[in-house]
């Protein structure tokens, strides 16, 4: 529908060069949006073969995996990342005992139990009761959607079984933090829910990896 | 609301918005100015204070995550640890303008209680949140150092 009013708008102009940039704004927009979106496990349905299916949905459950939100505290070193271009943390951290920070210095220096709007000006600090990093065999910085879905179902690194790894991304509150961020932080697409939904029929179609 | 906690070893009430920092309540409400205000969004650590023992960011902690805890301030930290670092403070002269060492100070107090001898790893690690303008850190570290010397065991 989209298209057919652009189509009769543009064949209304004169300017060919407006019409080309309109359509690129939009499709890049739709880009955009679709990034911002979570499919649901039924969106997949039409994908006849199983294993070409739970490849899907694990590249669908990437877009959550491989978010700057999820991403900055996987880290491969021994500093959590920030923003969305994943720079070192500001002010200089380190990982310490149990991904929670130096003695003197740790996470729960700044980060609270909830996110906190800053006073004096836009933005906020974010926070959660178990703010922390991921252990480092779970280091996601950097790993291609293949690598990290190998290094989750790998048992002799992974500190969980995929059962459990379902129960943590579908109700994990640290995991739901990347829903809730806090102003001034994208968050992750879609919703918690159907990440758990994806995580559970990516799992009972095999839990298929993608290659690379 | 009303908000009560240990301030100092007293115990204190503030009513004030649950949402006021920590470090408004200290300063406008206790008249407490010892801790500072550099930033106001955690990245300077002038405002560093013990809650409930550890370091803590006064700037970016909303009062009502205080209610029913225990917060120190530079004027009232004490002990062996803190005695040590005052002493070293004063040998080596380490402020120059001052404005930071507030922060400085709580933060070498905590590291110290955790880490009676610390390396010099562990030193930048607890104080790499605290900035001074003044750049007086290889001060710092050495004081660190000597409080950890001059502290027993
Ligand atoms: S004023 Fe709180 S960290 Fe700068
Ligand atoms: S002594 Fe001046 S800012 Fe540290």
């Amino acid at each position: 529908m989209k298209r057919i009013v652009i189509a009769i708008g543009c064949a209304a102009l004169v300017s060919l060069g407006l019409c080309l940039k309109i359509g690129t704004a939009i499709a890049a927009d739709s880009e955009a949006a679709k990034a911002q979106t979570l499919q649901s496990p039924e969106d997949f349905a039409n994908i006849r073969d199983e294993s070409k299916r739970s490849v899907a949905m694990f590249n669908e459950m990437g877009k959550v995996l491989t978010h700057p939100r999820c991403v900055s505290c996987h880290p491969r070193g021994d500093s959590p990342l920030q923003g969305m271009d994943l720079h070192k943390h500001e002010p200089p951290i380190v990982r310490g005992a149990g991904g929670m920070g130096a003695p003197g210095m740790r996470c729960s220096t700044c980060h609270g139990d909830d996110n906190v709007a800053f006073s004096t000006e836009e933005g906020s600090i974010p926070g959660h009761p178990g703010w922390r990093l991921a252990p480092k065999s779970m280091a996601w910085e950097g790993k291609s959607l293949g690598e990290i879905c190998r290094q989750l179902k790998d048992q002799d690194r992974s500190h969980m079984t995929l059962e459990e790894l379902q129960k943590h991304n579908a109700t994990d509150g640290l995991v739901g933090w990347g829903w809730h961020p806090g102003e001034g932080r994208i968050p992750v697409p879609g919703t918690q829910k159907i990440f758990g939904e994806l995580t559970q029929a990516w799992i009972d179609t095999g839990a298929v990896c993608p290659e690379g | 609301m009303a908000i009560s906690f240990e301030l100092n070893g007293k115990e204190v009430s503030a009513d004030v918005e649950p949402d006021t920092p920590l470090l408004w309540v200290l300063r406008d409400h206790f008249k407490l100015t010892g801790t500072k205000f550099g930033c106001g969004i955690a990245q300077c650590g002038a405002c560093t204070v013990h809650l409930n023992g550890l370091t803590r960011r006064s700037c970016i902690t909303p009062i009502s995550q205080v209610d029913g805890g225990t917060v120190t301030t530079i004027e009232g930290v004490s002990g062996e640890e803190a005695r040590a670092i005052q002493d070293a403070w004063v040998a080596l002269d380490v402020p120059q303008c001052g404005f930071c060492q507030s922060g400085q100070v709580m933060s070498a107090t905590a590291l110290l209680r955790e880490i009676p001898k610390p390396t010099d790893e562990n030193i930048d690690q607890a104080m790499a949140g605290n900035i001074c303008r003044c750049a007086t850190y290889v001060r710092i570290r050495k004081a660190i150092h000597r409080a950890s010397d001059s502290m027993e065991g």
